[in-house]
């Protein structure tokens, strides 16, 4: 029946399976001539035709983008910013430090100048830079998994399991998302840990909206059929099968959303809803917003933090949205 | 010595149809067992009743699968699921969209042995470039890196069949594994199968709708027409002496080099009608498209005559047509 040159096949047994060809492909290792030709198609390939596989490629495509490049350069620096702000300002920003309304570079001490009541600007933002960080990616960091979480078993197991877990992501999409922050952290303490779960309360919705819907295009497919016949767990297959397929418009998203955390905190100082032992870039522009007119440097310049800050999150939302997008990508 | 797949009246239910009624067959351990039908005729779901993997709207009304001295349909999904993939295996007919796009092969046939056998990842790895190498895929410890976009289709479908045999399965179920390959690597592929069924004992059922397949490596054949088996035989005898008119009309649609049948006979003929005529008729499926059907046919489905052990039909009109092995008088 079989015209395929068993003998060159030894028996298999205790999982030592022997290679057929050994030899010739260490004398000829372009083209192994196989004792076996049974596999020209397998031949016909060349072994180190594409070498670089999909995450080596979605980084070329990010890093070839300026606009990508820009914002990670940014984000960088305020990272930097944020983790030497205690070297830097070693005092407590809040205290009085200088005279009242220096303007910028009116001052060699005080290069951004201080405010209405002498605090030093500057040292405000570097510290300020601090807690956005904090707020706006440890809050995504909750949102994005309990988001996932959620919407990855409401996707995958479909049923009541599914229904119930939308109508509480429509309990949440229901209520108008900033007044229900403004609530949760009017009804707690406000703290820079309270905040932060404020607002990965009201984020996770999208996240899980987002993943369901992959999650229930991806479970269809062949692979997902093929790893259940061969006996791979639910758990498995949700993490590890799917998951990563579904990971990209996730990527993006949750870029987006250290970027909308970071709005939320300084919304929410602004209305002075914020910790108030702490300094933050809302913070600095809730106590600058009655002298717009005479001091607009004190509200401008931690504006120009935030403007900045989430325009490079979103630049690099885009960048990575460009770089994972399956329509650009040629493997998928 | 009782047979290792033993389907007894296998009547698989959708809310509005019946695709597969009342299938009976056996597979001992080490045949190939070849299930034959047009599209529509239930093979696929067979498998995938096999396999406990049914869609959700789908169930088994009645009947009974017994493998290994096991009722199939009283495991629960835990015990299921430990058996897929160790004892039972399938491979899929796309190998294109049966592997995830974004894990390396070598993690996929890893995974496999991760769930079964407990290995750690180092070892998974071992085992992978061993299987690899049984399903002879040259350079094996370079090849367990690629993703599956960096391989061709033979290639895939070789990688899939690694995965299915990974854990030395009893049973290897074959859903038209070599359709959508092209003619060459579907005959390696086949090869390999078979030489993998000798080398590790596995019983395969191998679904096609392909004769040539069947004639070159089915130990027996199952016909099936919508739904039921019609008819049952060894290849030899089903190729020299059709007895169902589907199966007679099936191989005088086929061209065959050494045809008994037509060889010089210029065009193929088909069969009139389409599966779907089978529809809502009372009595015997095929009567709609068959040429010899008579009144009786229409008053009930006609049942498996066991014409010796090995050989059932249902068709009460065979005998009669024995002796003419010329396609033009076979009313087809």
């Amino acid at each position: 029946m079989s015209t395929t040159d068993f003998g060159a096949f030894p028996a298999v047994t205790g999982g030592a399976y022997a290679a057929p060809a050994t030899n010739e492909q260490a004398t000829a290792p372009e083209r192994p001539s196989w004792s076996n030709m049974k596999a020209p198609d397998a031949r016909s390939q060349p072994n180190a035709a594409v070498a670089v596989t999909n995450g080596h490629r979605a980084l070329k495509v990010f890093f070839a983008n300026p606009n990508a490049l820009f914002g990670t350069a940014f984000l960088a620096l305020v990272i930097a910013v944020a983790l030497l702000a205690p070297v830097l300002y070693p005092d407590d920003p809040l205290s009085m430090v200088g005279k009242p309304f220096l303007w910028p570079c009116q001052d060699p001490a005080f290069p951004l100048g201080t405010d209405s009541l002498g605090r030093d600007v500057l040292a405000g933002i570097l510290h300020g830079s601090r807690i956005s960080l904090f707020v706006g990616l440890v809050a995504t960091a909750l949102g994005l998994t309990f988001g996932v979480v959620v919407g990855a078993i409401a996707g995958y197991f479909g049923g009541w399991v599914d229904d119930l877990l939308v109508r509480l992501i429509e309990i949440f999409q229901t209520l108008p998302s900033f007044v229900l922050l403004v609530v949760l952290v009017a009804i707690v303490q406000p703290s820079a840990t309270t905040v932060t779960l404020a607002i990965a309360v009201i984020s996770w919705p999208t996240v899980a909206r987002l993943t369901r819907a992959e999650f229930r295009a991806i479970r269809e497919k062949d692979f997902v059929m093929a790893a259940r016949s061969l006996g791979v767990g639910h758990g498995r297959i949700i993490f590890r099968e799917i998951l990563p397929n579904a990971l990209p418009p996730i990527i993006v998203t949750s870029s987006v959303m250290v970027a909308t955390a970071i709005l939320m905190e300084s919304a929410l100082s602004f209305m002075g809803l914020g910790d108030p032992n702490v300094v933050s870039w809302g913070s600095m522009i809730g106590t600058g917003r009655e002298l717009v007119r005479t001091a607009w440097y004190l509200t401008a310049l931690p504006g120009l933090a935030i403007v900045f800050t989430v325009l490079a999150l979103n630049l690099i939302g885009d960048g990575l949205n460009d770089a994972l997008n399956p329509r650009f990508s040629q493997d998928r | 010595m009782a047979p290792l797949l033993q389907v007894e009246n296998l009547t698989i239910g959708f809310p509005r149809a019946e695709p597969v009624r009342d299938l009976s067959f056996e597979v001992s351990a080490g045949e190939t067992l070849a299930i034959v039908g047009e599209s529509g005729s239930g093979k696929s779901l067979t498998a995938l009743a096999l396999m406990q993997l049914l869609p959700r709207t789908a169930r088994v009304t009645s009947g009974r699968i017994v493998f290994d001295d096991r009722d199939l349909l009283g495991l629960d999904a835990r015990e299921m699921r430990q058996l897929r993939g160790r004892e039972i295996a399938m491979i899929f007919q796309e190998p294109m969209t049966s592997l995830n796009p974004v894990m390396s092969i070598g993690w996929q046939i890893g995974e496999v042995l991760k769930v079964h056998e407990k290995l750690s990842g180092r070892a998974a790895r071992e085992r992978a470039i061993e299987l690899l190498r049984l399903v002879r895929i040259p350079a094996a410890e370079k090849r367990v890196d690629d993703y599956p976009h960096q391989l061709s289709g033979g290639m895939r479908q070789r990688v899939m069949i690694a995965m299915a045999v990974a854990c030395r399965p009893k049973l290897l179920i074959a859903d038209e594994p070599t359709t959508a390959l092209d003619v060459t690597i579907q005959a390696q592929v086949l090869d390999l199968l078979d030489t993998l069924r000798r080398e590790l004992q596995m019983a395969v059922v191998l679904i096609t709708h392909d004769l040539g397949v069947v004639a070159q490596w089915a130990d027996k054949v199952v016909v099936m027409y919508a739904g039921r088996k019609v008819e049952q035989a060894l290849p030899g005898d089903l190729f020299n002496d059709p007895l169902h008119p589907y199966t007679r009309g099936l191989l005088s649609a086929s061209p065959r080099l050494k045809s008994d049948f037509h060889y010089l006979s210029g065009r193929l003929t088909e069969i009139p009608g389409s599966i779907v005529s089978a529809a809502g008729e009372a009595g015997c499926p095929f009567r709609p498209r068959c040429r010899q059907a008579r009144a009786s046919c229409g008053h009930q489905v006609p049942p498996l005559i066991a014409q010796t052990p090995e050989r059932l039909v249902a068709c009460p009109f065979t005998s009669s047509l024995k002796a003419v092995p010329d396609a033009a008088s076979l009313s087809l």
